[in-house]
C-alpha cells in the first residue's frame, strides 16, 4: 500500500513542478485541479476499511477541489480570455530551480525528522513540504490574483496531506470544517477577484500598488 | 453549556440580520445583539459555568480575562454603527450588518475554544469575515487593501494550522492519541516529541502572528486600517488580534509544558521588541493618521508579546494591558472616523485644522492619543510600567531600555501627526463636508465610553477584574 | 595470436567507421520521413541527405573575405570531434575502439570542441546572422551541457565507473524514465530539432543552427550536416543503449534490437517535430532546464534510491 501511496505523491510531487513552469493560468487551474483530486483520493488509501464517512469526505474533497474550486476560478478569470499569461514575476526557470531545491531540501528533512514507523519511507512529510513551498514560490512570484489563489490551493494541498498523518486521531468533524473554510476563503476570494476585475479592468495584481508608506 | 450562547445568539442574530428586508432597520440588530451578548456576559461572569475538563469549548478563566472587554467594545461600536450606516445609507448594509454579528459570534466561540481545531476553524471564520467590512466602501484602494489582506492573513493562517497539525503529530509520536484539546496536550506534555514541538511553535507564531500583525508579518494591516470603516479598524484591533493573542498564549502554554518555555518566551520577546521598534520608525514616517492608528497596534501587539514573555507578573500586566489597549484603540478609532468623514480624507495633507470644524470629535482623538501613548492617569500607563518594572527586575535591562526608546519614538510620531490634523487651518473642502457630517451625540457617545473606561481603569482595578486575571494567569501559569 | 588481435581491432574500427559514416545520414531521412507521413505527404526520399551530401561534395567552396584558414580548420576539427566522440561509443556487438575510464568525459569534451570549432567557424564569416546564431546556440548550450553532465554523472553513479561500456548498462526504476526524458529533451536540442531549433526554417531571424552555416558551402556544409547526422545517431545510440540491455543479447539479436531502437527513436523525433510547434526563444531556457531537472532528478534517485 506504501509504495501505491508514494506512486501517488510524487505524481503531486511532479504536479507541483509543472505548476511552477506553466505559462498559461487555464493550464494551471488544471494541474491545481488534477493534484487536488489525486491528494484528495489519498485518504481511501490510508483507511482501506470501508468507511461511509470517509467516502464521502473523500467525495466531497474530490468534487470541490478537482471541479467546483477550479470552475469557480474560470468563472472568476473571464478577463483571462484576453490576458491568459501568469506573467511571473520570478521566472519561469528561476522558480522551477527554486522549487526543484525546496523539494530536495523537503525531502532530505522529511528523512531527518523523528517520524512514528509506519510513515518511514513514506513520502508524505516530505510531499507535504514541497508542495508547501511550491505553493509559496506560486503566491509571492506571479503577479495575476488567479495565480496567486491557485498558489494558496497548493499550499492548502501541502497542509492537507500533512493533515493526512493525524487522519486516525483528528476527527472527520474537525476536517469537514477544514474543508469548509477552505471553500467559503476561495469563494470569497472568488469575489474579491471579481471586484478587482471590475475596478481595474485586469486580474494583475502589480496594478494594485496605490497604497504604500 | 449556557456559555454557548455566546456563540450562538450572534450568529443567529447574524442569520437573521442577513435575512431582514428593511436597509433603514436592520442596523438596529447591532445593538440589540451586543447588549443580549454583553448581558449575558455578565451573567457568566457572575456565575461561571462549570469547565468540563476535555471539553472542546468552555467559558474558562482565559476566555473570562478577555472576552468581556471585547464584548463591551462590539457594544459600543454597534451604539456607533447605527449614525454611520445612516450616513451611509448609498451602501447596502446587509453584508455588513450579518458580517459584524457573524465575527461577534466567532470572536467568542475562538475565545473559548480549548481545542486546536476548533480555534483554527473559528480564526480563519473571523479572517474571513472581515473581507466585506474592509473594502465597505467600494473604492479601488479598499480593494487593494482588502486583497493585501486576504491573501497574507490566508497565507498566515493556513500556517497555523500546519503547525496545529504539527503540535497533533507531536503528541502522536509522543504515544498519544493526537488529540487537539490544550488540556489532553498539556497532560501528555512531557512525552510529545521536541522536534515537532518546535516546529509547531515557529508556523503558529508565524500563522498567528500574522493574525496579530506582528512585525515581519505586519505588511496588510496598514492597508487594512487604512481602508477598513473605523469601525471595524476598532473591531480588527481590539477583537482580532486579542483572538490571535489568546491563541499564542494557550499554544505557549503547552509548548512551556513540554519543556521548551524559554525559547518560546525568547522568540516572543524577539518578536515584541522587533515590532515596537518597526512600527515606532514607521509612525515617524506615516502621513495618514488611520495607517498611523494600524502602526501603532501593531506596536502595541509588540507591547503583549513582551509582557506574555516576562513571566507571571507580566503575563498579569499583558492582560491588563490588553484591556487598556482593545478601549483605548476603540475610542480613538471611532473619533478618527469621525475626522475622516469632516475631512475627507485621511492624510495629514488634506486634514487639518479639524479642531475648529469639529471641536468634540477632535478632543476625543487627543484624549485618545494621550491614552493610548500611555501617559498617565490612564490605563495603558500603569500597565506598560508594570511590564517595564518587571523586566528591570528580572534584569533583562536592555528589553527595558529598548522598550522605552521605542515608545519614545512612537510617542513623538503619534504627537507629530495628530497635533498636524488638529490644529491648522482647515481646507475649504473640509469645511463643507463637516457641515454635512456634522458631529452628532451618538458619533461621540460611543468615544466618551470607551475613553472614560480607560481612564477608569487607570484610577483604579476593581478587584473582581483583578481576579479573573490572576485566575487566567493561573490558569496559564500552573505551578506558580 | 597478436595479428589476429590486431585484424580483429582493424575490422571493429572498419565496421565502426562504417556504420558512423555511411548510416548516420539515414536518419535524418527516417525523421523526415515521419513528418511527411504525418502530414500526408510524400515527403522527400529516404536518402535525400545522400544526394545532398554527395551533390555538395563536388562543388567548390566560397569563402568570405574576411576568413582565416581557421575557418576550413574549425569545421573539419568539428566534424572530426565528432566522429571521434563516436567511436568512443560501444555500439551492440562492436566493442568501442577504445576504452578506457573517464572516455565518459572525453565524450563530454569531444561534443564541447566540436560545437567551440562550429560557433569558431562560424564567427570566421563575419555576419551578423552568423555571430546572432552562435550566441544563441552558446546560450542555450550551456543548459543542454548541464543536462548531459547530470546524466553522465547520474550513470557513472549507477555503475561506479567512468567506463562507458560499463556505463551504458541499464537498471530498471522510476530513475532511468526520468534519465531517458531528459536525454530525449537534450537529444532534440543538441541535434537542433523542434521544440528547440528548426532545421527547415529559412528565416534566419528564428534561426540558431543553421544560422552558424549560412555562409558555408560545397564540402564544408557536407560536413556540417554530416556531422549534425552523426550528433543524432550518436545520442539515439546512448538512449538505446540505457533502456535495452544489448550486452546480454546474442550478437545478430543485439544489433537488430539496436537498429529497431534507433529507428524508434527517430519516429519519436519525428512524432515530436509534427506535433509541437516550436517554442519561442524565451520559453526554450525553460524546456532546457526542465531537461536538466529530469536528469537530476535521475540522479538523486541514483543517489539514495528514493523511488526503488
Amino acid at each position: 500500500m506504501n509504495s501505491f501511496l508514494n506512486v501517488l505523491i510524487g505524481l503531486a510531487i511532479g504536479l507541483n513542478l509543472v505548476a511552477l513552469g506553466t505559462g498559461r493560468l487555464q493550464a494551471l487551474i488544471r494541474v491545481v485541479a488534477l493534484q487536488g483530486v489525486i491528494l484528495g483520493c489519498v485518504p481511501l488509501l490510508i483507511k482501506p476499511d470501508f468507511n461511509i464517512i470517509i467516502w464521502a469526505f473523500t467525495l466531497i474533497t474530490v468534487l470541490m477541489k478537482g471541479f467546483v474550486i477550479p470552475s469557480l476560478l474560470r468563472w472568476a478569470s473571464r478577463a483571462a480570455n484576453v490576458d491568459r499569461d501568469v506573467t511571473p514575476m520570478i521566472g519561469f526557470v528561476p522558480s522551477l530551480l527554486l522549487g526543484s531545491a525546496g523539494m530536495i531540501a523537503a525531502l532530505m528533512l522529511s528523512f531527518q525528522l523523528p517520524l512514528l514507523p509506519e510513515h518511514h519511507g513514506s513520502l508524505l512529510v516530505g510531499g507535504s513540504m514541497a508542495t508547501i513551498i511550491t505553493g509559496f514560490l506560486l503566491l509571492v512570484g506571479r503577479s495575476k490574483a488567479i495565480a496567486q489563489i491557485c498558489g494558496y490551493l497548493v499550499l492548502e494541498n501541502g497542509i492537507y496531506l500533512f493533515g493526512l498523518l493525524l487522519v486516525h486521531s483528528i476527527p472527520l468533524l474537525v476536517e469537514a470544517g477544514i474543508l469548509l473554510d477552505l471553500i467559503v476563503g476561495i469563494f470569497v476570494a472568488g469575489i474579491v477577484l471579481d471586484r478587482i476585475q471590475r475596478t481595474f479592468d485586469s486580474l494583475d495584481t502589480r496594478k494594485l500598488n496605490i497604497l504604500k508608506e | 453549556m449556557r456559555e454557548l450562547f455566546l456563540v450562538l445568539i450572534p450568529l443567529a442574530g447574524a442569520c437573521f440580520a442577513a435575512l431582514w428586508p428593511s436597509e433603514r432597520t436592520r442596523p438596529w440588530f447591532l445593538p440589540i445583539i451586543s447588549a443580549i451578548h454583553t448581558l449575558l456576559m455578565s451573567w457568566l461572569l457572575i456565575n461561571p459555568p462549570e469547565v468540563l475538563f476535555h471539553s472542546w469549548m468552555g467559558f474558562d478563566p482565559l476566555a473570562r480575562a478577555i472576552l468581556p472587554v471585547i464584548s463591551l467594545l462590539f457594544l459600543v461600536c454597534s451604539i456607533y454603527g447605527i449614525p454611520y450606516l445612516k450616513i451611509h445609507k448609498e451602501r447596502k448594509n446587509r453584508v455588513f450588518v450579518s458580517v459584524i454579528l457573524a465575527s461577534l459570534g466567532l470572536i467568542s466561540a475562538a475565545h473559548m475554544s480549548r481545542h486546536l481545531g476548533l480555534l483554527w476553524i473559528a480564526t480563519e471564520g473571523l479572517t474571513l469575515c472581515f473581507v466585506p467590512l474592509i473594502h465597505f466602501s467600494s473604492k479601488p484602494r479598499a480593494i487593494e487593501a482588502t486583497w493585501k489582506y486576504l491573501l497574507v492573513s490566508a497565507t498566515g493562517i493556513a500556517l497555523s494550522l500546519l503547525g496545529s497539525f504539527c503540535l497533533g503529530y507531536a503528541s502522536l509520536h509522543g504515544g498519544g492519541q493526537g488529540d487537539l484539546t490544550f488540556t489532553a496536550l498539556i497532560a501528555q506534555a512531557s512525552s510529545l516529541s521536541r522536534p515537532w514541538v518546535l516546529i509547531a511553535w515557529v508556523l503558529i507564531l508565524v500563522g498567528y502572528g500574522t493574525k496579530m500583525g506582528l512585525v515581519p508579518m505586519h505588511a496588510w494591516k496598514p492597508d487594512a486600517y487604512g481602508e477598513a470603516p473605523s469601525m471595524a479598524g476598532a473591531l480588527l484591533a481590539g477583537g482580532v488580534s486579542s483572538v490571535a493573542f489568546l491563541a499564542l498564549l494557550r499554544v505557549r502554554s503547552v509548548v512551556a509544558a513540554a519543556g521548551a518555555g524559554v525559547i518560546a518566551d525568547r522568540t516572543l520577546l524577539f518578536l515584541g521588541l522587533l515590532s515596537m521598534l518597526l512600527a515606532a520608525f514607521f509612525l515617524l514616517s506615516t502621513n495618514n493618521f488611520k495607517r498611523m492608528l494600524a502602526y501603532s497596534s501593531i506596536e502595541q501587539m509588540g507591547i503583549l508579546c513582551i509582557g506574555a514573555s516576562l513571566g507571571a507578573v507580566g503575563l498579569w500586566a499583558a492582560f491588563f494591558h490588553l484591556w487598556n489597549n482593545c478601549m483605548a484603540k476603540g475610542a480613538i478609532f471611532l473619533s478618527a472616523g469621525n475626522l475622516q468623514r469632516g475631512a475627507g480624507s485621511c492624510t495629514t495633507a488634506d486634514a487639518k485644522g479639524l479642531f475648529l470644524i469639529m471641536p468634540h470629535s477632535s478632543l476625543l482623538f487627543m484624549a485618545g492619543l494621550f491614552a493610548i501613548t500611555a501617559c498617565p492617569p490612564f490605563g495603558l500607563f500603569f500597565s506598560e510600567l508594570m511590564i517595564i518594572k518587571n523586566a528591570f527586575f528580572l534584569g533583562y535591562l536592555w528589553v527595558a531600555v529598548l522598550f522605552l526608546f521605542a515608545l519614545m519614538l512612537a510617542f513623538f510620531g503619534l504627537t507629530r501627526i495628530v497635533f498636524s490634523v488638529v490644529y491648522g487651518r482647515p481646507k475649504t473642502n473640509s469645511k463643507q463636508l463637516s457641515t454635512k457630517y456634522c458631529e452628532k451625540p451618538a458619533t461621540l457617545l460611543p468615544s466618551l465610553i470607551l475613553i472614560g473606561a480607560v481612564l477608569f481603569l487607570g484610577l483604579c482595578i476593581p478587584n473582581p477584574l483583578r481576579q479573573i486575571w490572576s485566575d487566567a494567569v493561573q490558569q496559564l501559569i500552573p505551578n506558580l | 595470436m597478436q595479428i589476429l588481435h590486431f585484424l580483429s581491432l582493424v575490422f571493429e574500427l572498419l565496421i565502426s567507421l562504417v556504420v558512423w559514416l555511411l548510416l548516420a545520414p539515414l536518419l535524418p531521412g527516417i525523421v523526415n520521413k515521419v513528418k511527411a507521413w504525418v502530414a500526408g505527404r510524400k515527403g522527400p526520399r529516404l536518402f535525400q541527405l545522400y544526394y545532398d551530401l554527395a551533390k555538395l561534395w563536388k562543388r567548390g567552396v566560397v569563402l568570405s573575405d574576411l576568413a582565416s584558414p581557421g575557418f576550413i580548420a574549425a569545421t573539419a576539427v568539428s566534424w572530426i570531434a565528432v566522429l571521434a566522440a563516436a567511436l568512443l561509443i560501444p555500439l551492440g556487438p562492436v566493442n568501442s575502439l577504445m576504452s578506457f575510464s573517464g572516455d565518459a568525459l572525453l565524450l563530454l569534451y569531444l561534443l564541447a570542441l566540436s560545437r567551440f570549432c562550429t560557433s569558431w567557424a562560424a564567427l570566421e564569416t563575419g555576419s551578423a546572422f552568423e555571430g546572432m546564431g552562435t550566441a544563441r546556440e552558446v546560450s542555450f548550450a550551456i543548459l543542454t551541457e548541464t543536462a548531459l553532465i547530470t546524466a553522465v554523472l547520474t550513470l557513472a553513479l549507477k555503475s561506479s565507473s567512468l567506463t562507458l561500456s560499463l556505463m551504458l548498462t541499464p537498471t530498471p526504476g522510476a530513475g532511468t524514465l526520468l534519465l531517458i526524458s531528459g536525454l530525449f529533451a537534450a537529444l532534440l536540442a543538441e541535434s537542433c530539432r523542434v521544440p528547440v531549433d528548426d532545421p527547415n526554417t529559412h528565416l534566419e531571424l528564428t534561426m540558431i543552427h543553421e544560422a552558424m552555416i549560412l555562409d558555408h558551402s560545397g564540402p564544408l556544409l557536407a560536413a556540417s550536416l554530416h556531422g549534425a547526422a552523426m550528433k543524432l545517431l550518436l545520442f539515439s545510440v546512448l538512449l538505446v543503449k540505457i533502456v535495452l540491455p544489448l550486452d546480454e543479447l546474442s550478437g545478430i539479436e543485439s544489433t537488430l534490437y539496436l537498429i529497431a531502437g534507433i529507428v524508434l527513436v527517430c519516429i519519436a523525433v519525428g512524432l515530436v517535430e509534427s506535433f509541437l510547434a516550436r517554442y519561442a526563444f524565451k520559453k526554450v531556457p525553460l524546456f532546457l532546464t526542465t531537461a536538466f531537472l529530469f536528469c537530476f532528478f535521475a540522479l538523486l534517485t541514483a543517489w539514495k534510491g528514493f523511488a526503488q
